[in-house]
Order: structure tokens, then sequence, then C-alpha cells
């Protein structure tokens, strides 16, 4: 049977084109237009040409944040996927667990970002803290509100417990995806259990892997609320990041100009490093 | 109704580099309706790529290469177009 072509099913897209027209193209070229100029408020404005950006190119404080980021996002990512197939791999298939797990996977994923923010901020405290009061009572000095070291710790362990969700419920689609008759090839040929997760449950998990990979990593390389409310981005500079840079410069010192700059450059890397990501693993995928 | 973009702070070269960008993947239009399929062919990445694939490719490159001009050499960015008309040439012919 031959395929119908007719070009005026593009205007089914339409409405999804006016939407992002305004929730992301208008946005991203009034951030161009401010990042070569200056403001003082008021809507006027002066040129300043590229100057915001090679301020921003030979600012410490926008590589430290940048690197801090790419720190975060690769411990996050190192963690989080391995935990989150372990733990599908791990899940009941059939059964009644199979809604319980569901749901208690699913809980943390529904809590707004502030207050897990929030919720980790007071669990972490050593004096009215959970976490802080029985850590401190083992005998290990943790405070991450003076030692950058435990706020570091603190903000990873948020996000593990945050987010690993997503890469499980991922995970979990993927390994229920599989028919019943590989692992019964798998059983007849003598299968050890890595050979059936290596040569079955892994290639059957790639596209929601690359799916969790790409996600978390866009995730953590733009995390702002968890972290700022937790330790707003202290102690000293050692958890801001750059959203929390971002967000100081153009709200609470008013630089727009600059922060606009940094707001392009911030966009660049993410959309090189996703670009990257989704090459590597679909054309991994092709090969395959 | 009064609609007031004055918010948006228009310059006369930031216009000019998205009339550019427009008229960039206007003509990536007019080259698929003049040759369909999107050429799709396998270069030096070693992996297929269609020619809007190539055009990001350029676009995201040059972008790079006008940052990396800027930190390390100055602000005079003529050479830095240039050396990424030169890129993106290099994309189209053997991406």
């Amino acid at each position: 049977m031959e395929k119908t072509w007719n070009n005026k099913a593009w205007f089914l897209v339409l409405p999804v084109l006016v939407l992002v027209a305004f929730s992301a193209v208008i946005p991203l070229m009034t951030v161009v237009n401010y990042s070569v100029q200056d403001t003082f408020g008021n809507n006027v404005f002066f040129w300043a040409g590229t100057e915001w950006f090679e301020e921003l190119l030979q600012s410490k404080r926008f590589w430290e944040a940048m690197a801090r980021n790419l720190v975060f996002s690769f411990i996050i990512l190192a963690i989080e996927v391995p935990l989150g197939i372990f733990i599908a791999l791990n899940m009941p298939k059939k059964g009644w667990g199979v809604p319980v797990c569901l749901v208690a996977m699913a809980l943390p994923l529904l809590i707004p970002w502030n207050v897990v923010g929030t919720i980790w901020q007071v669990f972490g405290r050593n004096d009215i803290g959970l976490l802080g009061y029985y850590v401190n009572a083992l005998g290990f000095n943790y405070n991450y509100v003076q030692d950058p070291v435990d706020a570091w710790v603190t903000v990873i362990i948020m996000d593990i417990w945050h987010w690993t969700s997503l890469v499980v419920l991922l995970c979990y689609a993927g390994l229920v995806s599989i028919p019943d008759a590989f692992y019964q090839a798998a059983k007849i040929d003598g299968a050890s259990r890595w050979a059936v997760f290596r040569y079955i449950q892994l290639p059957k998990m790639q596209r929601v892997l690359l799916i969790a990979v790409l996600l978390r990593f866009m995730d953590s390389f733009m995390i702002y609320t968890e972290p700022f409310v937790v330790t707003g981005g202290g102690p000293g500079n050692s958890t801001t990041f750059l959203s929390i840079d971002l967000v100081k410069m153009a709200l609470g010192q008013f630089d727009l100009g600059p922060a606009a700059a940094m707001s392009l450059v911030y966009f660049l890397i993410i959309l090189l490093l996703s670009w990257v990501f989704y090459t590597v693993m679909t054309n991994y995928d092709a090969e395959r | 109704m009064n609609l007031d973009f004055s918010w948006m702070a228009w310059t006369w070269p930031t216009a000019a580099f998205f009339i550019i960008v427009v008229l960039m993947l206007f003509g990536m239009g007019v080259w698929e309706y003049v040759s369909p399929g999107g050429n799709p062919r396998v270069g030096v990445l070693r992996f297929e790529t269609t020619r809007g694939d190539r055009l990001f490719v350029s676009l995201l490159g040059s972008a790079f290469i006008h940052l990396a001009w800027l930190g390390l050499v100055g602000p005079n960015l003529w050479w830095a177009l240039a050396l990424s008309v030169a890129y993106a040439i290099g994309v189209f012919r053997y991406v």
C-alpha cells in the first residue's frame, strides 16, 4: 500500500510551535538581546557588545561553578544509574509486591523540589535532625552548614534519594517489556545470571537508559532548588552551582547583561553535552 | 491594544543574527523541498547524518569557535566568523 503524503498535516503542529515560541524562543531571543547590553532598569539599555562574554570567560567564579557542576553531574550519574538498574532488577515482576514497590518508588518524585530541600535541611541538622544527630552520636563530626565535604555529601545523598526512583521506574519499564521467551531460551542455553543481564536485560533497557541518562544529566546540570534550600550555595561557595550563581547574578545583583551571557554559555554547554550523549548512545544502538 | 516589546531590548545586530538563522532554516526547508530525504550519509564522524544534523553541528561548533576566540584571542570576531564559515563548509562536505 502506498503512503499518503499530505503537507497540510503540518498545520497540526502549529499549536505546539506557538507554545514553544512563547515558552522558549521569545525568552531565548530576549536573553540574547540582554547579553550584549547593559541596563539599570526601566527598559533602558546600553550597547555593551561582547564585553560580558569576555568578562565571563575570564571569570574564575564561573569556571569554578562549572567545575562543581560537572563533578556533581558525574557523581550523580555514576551512582544513580547503576543503583537504579540494581533496584529495578530486584523489584518483583508479579504479585502484590509490584504496586507496592511502584508506589514506594514514585513517592520521592511526587514531592516538590523545595519541599525535598526543606526535608533534608531539617533531616541533616545536628541539633534536631534525625540524620545529623545520629551521625554525630556515632562519632562523626558532621555539620553540613560548616563543612564543605559534609555539604556535598548531603546534597548528593539528597539527589540520590530524590531521583534514583526515576531511573528505577524507567529501567523497570524496560525490563517488564522483555518477553518470557528470551528468558526461556537463556535457560535452555544454560546462561548464567550475568549473561542474562549482559545479553538480554541490558540491551533491552538501553533505550530507556538513554532517556534516564539524558534526563538525569540535564537535571543535575541545571540543579538549583534543592541545594539552594539546603546549603544556600555554601559553606563559602562550595555548593554554588552554575544555576545558583546565575540567579545570584541576575536577581541578587540585577546584572542582567552578565547573567544573560552566562545563561547563553550555560545553554550551549548543555546543548553540546546532550547532543554528544544522544549521538553516542543512539549510534551505539544502531551499530548493534 | 498597545503591545510594548521594549523589554525584549532589540538591537540591529541581534535582529540581524536571528534573521540570518531564520533565513538558514527557510533555506533548509527549500532544499528539502527540492531534494527530499535529508541526504543521509556516513562521513568522517562514522555515523549517519542528515543535512539538518550538519547544520546543527555547524551552528553549535560556530558558537564555540566564537566563544573560544573571544576568550583566547580578543573581541575582534571577524576571523572567528571566517573560521566558522570554513568549519561549516567542512562539516557540510565531510561529516
